[in-house]
């Protein structure tokens, strides 16, 4: 579990956290969400420690990560996954170099033994044909398949995706985000995904955090944002005419 | 303007203390210094090679040419060809044109890295980025000296070609010139300044590349702004040394 404690980041003048505090629990898929510039890749940033907080702590199980000396902080980091928005694979490295990078800078295990595992999760991924390819030669899709692949190939406790299924269709999208829920139940690893995405919040949101201008406005599930009042989150999902007609049409059914 | 400068000084100096801490298991290191040797190095000799031959012919024709004076030996031509090339143009001037082919070349893809959170996912990782991007470069810069001693040869064999094929010098005369008061302490100048230039080329780019910020358009300024740094401080870095080490 990761405990954020009254968060609190600035840029210059201006705050753009304003005292976050929430959990992101494990083997559930956790989102932010919320309207661009309402703080959620500061936060997210925040817990990757790219950026350090001004004020409050994050907690990784138990370890209050602005307390690490610089070793176990890097420790840590190890037990991070990352998926990034544009994938962020290394363009000089085949599919399967990428993969297994990770294992060939921390862990201790031979070239025959870092095959086998980055064979496993490539099946994992149902990433086909693709080993020995350049991320340049690979869909959107496939790139996140790999990005993916990256994350979790060194057994992470913590997952975190930026925006994962930006830039796909929505069909795609939807593997996708299915793909990262299951890896989550099946690893039972902590989730953290930034999306502005309201199909991702309805397909698997366990947890939802809502920020707007950089406040935590609103903390819950898939099934208490139909029937929540709350202001914020209800004009944020539906905000279009679509989804208005789709809660317009729940309440009456008596969702 | 002085406070950024002084400013953009420190984080070059912090940047270069960081690219030293916490190094990349050497298993992949060997394989980036090799690479890095390929790219940086064995990548420019054809072009080191061309310039050097020719203008170390342009070198020779130049000087026959403004030997109008019948009292001046032709000798003087393999003099002022070798002076010129082992003391500032093989040094100097081939890091300057370096600073365009192999700074632009660190600048650009360490620049597009940090574009496409390459290096923000390398951190993630745990991996000390600065040492995995930079220190490679450092090492392969190190070979930068026989690139300079083959830019030497290429320039002065270019000369004698120029200056003998041309006809305007015998090929004794301009051998009897190559070794007309040969001070041995220059070639060691030569490469005490071309050492320092492969620092400054392997790590004045990747500065600019590692600390930029935005999108493609500015990986492109990023590229133009190191090649203008770098040659900066090569040229002041050549003036210092020269006062150090000749005066």
């Amino acid at each position: 579990m990761i405990a954020v404690s009254n968060i609190e980041k600035s840029f210059g003048e201006f705050k753009v956290l304003k005292g976050i505090t929430t959990t992101f629990e494990t083997g559930k898929t956790n989102l932010i969400i919320g309207q661009s510039g309402s703080g959620k890749t500061v936060l997210l940033k925040s817990l990757l420690g790219i950026f350090t907080p001004e004020q409050g702590t994050i907690s990784f199980d138990g370890r209050i990560y602005s307390e690490l000396s610089d070793d176990d902080k890097r420790t840590l980091r190890t037990e991070i996954g990352m998926v990034f928005q544009g994938s962020a694979l290394f363009d000089s490295m085949t599919v399967e170099e990428n993969i297994g990078f990770p294992l060939k800078m921390f862990s201790n295990k031979n070239i025959s033994e870092i095959q086998d595992r980055v064979n496993v999760v490539i099946n994992r991924v149902n990433l086909i044909n693709a080993n020995k390819k350049k991320p340049s030669e690979i869909s959107g899709g496939m790139q996140k398949r790999v990005a993916i692949a990256r994350a979790i190939v060194n057994n992470p406790k913590y997952l975190f995706c930026d925006e994962p299924n930006s830039g796909l269709d929505p069909k795609t999208a939807i593997v996708i985000d299915y793909l990262i829920q299951e890896i989550t139940q099946e690893y039972n690893i902590t989730t953290v995904i930034n999306t502005h995405d309201m199909n991702s919040v309805m397909e698997i949101g366990e947890k939802i955090v809502f920020l707007k201008e950089g406040i935590l406005a609103w903390e819950g599930t898939k099934k208490e944002i139909f029937k929540t009042d709350n202001e914020a989150i209800v004009d944020f999902v539906y905000s279009s005419n679509l989804f208005k007609k789709i809660r317009k049409a729940q309440n009456k059914e008596g969702f | 303007m002085l406070v950024r400068y002084l400013s953009q000084i420190g984080k070059y100096f912090l940047m270069l203390k960081e690219v030293f801490k916490k190094p990349t298991k050497w298993a992949v290191m060997k394989g980036l210094i090799f690479k890095e040797i390929d790219d940086l190095i064995i990548d420019s000799l054809g072009i080191v090679a061309f310039i050097s031959f020719f203008v170390g012919g342009v070198v020779s024709i130049q000087t026959a040419l403004n030997l109008t004076n019948p009292l001046i030996p032709k000798q003087l031509i393999g003099f002022a060809t070798r002076q010129s090339i082992i003391l500032e143009f093989a040094p100097t001037f081939i890091s300057i044109i370096m600073a365009g082919k192999m700074g632009s070349f660190i600048t650009s893809s360490i620049g597009t890295m940090r574009v496409t959170e390459q290096i923000d996912a390398l951190e993630v990782m745990g991996v000390n980025s600065l040492n995995y991007l930079v220190f490679p470069k450092i090492i392969a810069s190190l070979l930068y000296p026989f690139l300079i001693g083959i830019a030497m040869f290429l320039g002065i064999l270019g000369g004698w070609i120029a200056g003998v094929y041309g006809g305007f010098v015998s090929s004794n005369e301009f051998i009897t010139g190559l070794q007309t008061e040969f001070i041995p302490f220059h070639i060691k100048y030569a490469f005490i300044k071309t050492i320092v230039f492969a620092l400054l080329l392997a790590t004045i780019p990747s500065f600019h590349g590692y600390y930029m910020k935005g999108g493609a358009l500015e990986v492109g300024k990023a590229s133009t702004i190191s090649f203008v740094w770098t040659s900066v401080v090569i040229i002041l870095a050549n003036y210092i040394l020269t006062q150090l080490l000749l005066t």
